[in-house]
């Protein structure tokens, strides 16, 4: 569960990225969050993820409220969340298990729980049989399936997505959204980062719109409704 | 899912990394060996010269030549006297009876010198220091005193070896200061790179909730094989050069005077290899610590 309670964001260069933003995100949800470039969403994904500290107001992630969270808190708080990038961010010197191994390590894992899980995980984002493949010899789509799949590895609460279809083709893009939508049919809560109207527009999902800092819209529909 | 402290992962991370910057690796290597070849020698050096001072010290005696006036109970008293002063370790009475063999004692051609009647030599007393540093002082002390018509003390040589020891022991410190801080440099920089090269690795294992401890290891494990390394390479290096050293000191005939020559390696090299094991560690363990600091921040 997410709940940003007027959250403003003033960056030291003077930006002002969020004025006052609103927000409840309950478990089991699908939101897509839509706006402009510039529009403040990444600073919505720093602020989850503890990147960044709100200049003001108050955020809860899954039961962490990190106006007040330690700073060793802050790698638990993170465990509870799958974050997906545009550019995959997956290490291309390891194999897809190697890359997935390698995220199931950092939380300590044992090797039994990686036997276990990996292949579960590859299964479910319809990667049998790509195990020993590197990054570079896969297709964008498949990349993103893997860098999905490293989300999912460490079995969070909730995933966050941010243009996760940026950079692949219409076809590959309506791929990914539709495993996001299976993944979240099975209990894990999304939160989808985009800009692409006509993706957004596929799926009937509650939308949440922003601009120039402040929320303009949420209501469940497609991006025409904005 | 508990973190345990998964050493043999942390162990072969830092090795990976010391072979994927090897160049570097071998700087940071070369720079904590010079470390502490540098340190080790000036610190063999100050130890050699403090127990050449030992056996000077040990050797070094002033003689108060006694007014030839004084009857045998003022020369006790005098005697007492000298013993009394602060930095005395011993003082003897010698009779001039003595004084004779004293001098024939060693001596090539006894011979020769064996019809110089006793009265020749004065009653003496032969005095020994305890701190060599303050012999100069001492004998000031002791001459000034009634009844010492005069005095005989060598303290040149034992001011030498004072000097060399200070000296070495200055410099050495200043030298390992310095070098101790180039070593940090080095090291921190070797182990930024390998941060640098993989910062997109430590961003990705932060985002998945790794914590800094875990990030953190393998650069330390590679900071302290590169200390490691180095001081084992130093030890060895250090053994050659002393070994060397002391050789061609007793070829050339410059230790001659001193009856024990240089300390021997053999009861050296433990606390050598200690010290070189703990500055060695604590050098690649303190740059590792400054280098990845500021990849934390994620």
């Amino acid at each position: 569960m997410i709940r940003l309670m007027d959250v403003y964001q003033e960056y030291d260069n003077g930006t002002k990225a969020l004025n006052g933003i609103d927000l409840r995100i309950d478990d089991g949800e699908f939101v897509f969050l839509v706006g402009p470039s510039g529009s403040g969403k990444s600073t919505i994904v720093k602020l989850l993820t503890a990147e960044v500290a709100a200049s003001q107001g108050r955020i809860i992630v899954n039961g962490y409220n990190l106006n007040n969270i330690r700073r060793w808190q802050i790698p638990y708080m993170r465990r509870t969340l799958g974050v997906i990038f545009q550019d995959f961010r997956l290490i291309d010197k390891k194999t897809v298990w190697a890359n997935l191994e390698f995220a199931m390590r950092t939380i300590g894992a044992s090797k039994r729980e990686m036997r276990k899980r990996i292949p579960y995980v590859l299964h479910l984002v319809g990667l049998e049989g790509k195990e020993s493949a590197y990054p570079n010899q896969m297709s964008g789509g498949e990349q993103q399936r893997v860098a999905i799949a490293r989300a999912l590895v460490n079995n969070p609460q909730m995933i966050i997505a941010d243009e996760p279809t940026g950079n692949l083709d219409p076809q590959r893009s309506l791929d990914i959204m539709t495993l996001l939508d299976q993944i979240n049919s099975m209990g894990t809560t999304i939160l989808v980062v985009t800009h692409e109207k006509d993706l957004v527009n596929r799926f009937s999902k509650r939308v949440v719109a922003i601009n120039e800092g402040q929320l303009v819209h949420d209501a469940q529909g497609g991006y025409s409704t904005v | 899912m508990k973190h345990g402290f998964n050493f043999g992962y942390f162990l072969s991370e830092g090795l990976h990394s010391i072979v994927s910057h090897g160049l570097m690796s071998f700087a940071a290597v070369s720079m904590i060996v010079a470390c502490l070849i540098i340190m080790g020698s000036f610190s063999l050096l100050a130890l050699n010269a403090d127990q050449m001072l030992g056996q000077v010290e040990d050797d070094n005696e002033f003689l108060l030549y006694i007014d030839e006036s004084y009857t045998d109970e003022q020369i006790h008293a005098l005697t007492q006297q000298v013993r009394s002063l602060s930095n005395v370790a011993s003082a003897t009475f010698i009779p001039k009876e003595d004084a004779k063999d004293v001098f024939l004692e060693g001596r090539e051609n006894e011979g020769l010198y064996a019809n110089i009647p006793d009265t020749v030599f004065r009653d003496r007393i032969s005095v020994h220091v305890v701190d060599l540093t303050l012999f100069r002082q001492t004998v000031d002390q002791a001459k000034a005193l009634d009844g010492v018509a005069n005095y005989r003390a060598e303290a040149e040589l034992a001011e030498g070896f004072v000097t060399v020891r200070n000296a070495s022991t200055a410099l050495a410190g200043m030298l390992v200061a310095i070098l101790a801080a180039v070593s940090l440099f080095i090291i921190a920089n070797t182990i930024r790179l390998a941060t640098f090269s993989r910062r997109n690795e430590i961003a990705i294992m932060k985002m998945c909730g790794a914590t800094n401890g875990f990030v953190r290891w393998p650069f330390v494990f590679e900071g302290l094989i590169l200390g490691l390394l180095g001081a084992l390479v130093a030890f060895f290096l250090q053994w050659g050069i002393y070994t060397a050293a002391g050789q061609a000191m007793t070829d050339s005939g410059a230790i001659m005077l001193l009856a024990n020559g240089i300390i021997p390696f053999s009861t050296l090299w433990l606390p050598i290899l200690g010290v070189f094991l703990l500055a060695g560690t604590l050098i690649g363990a303190l740059g590792s610590g400054f280098a990845i600091r500021r990849f934390l921040q994620v």
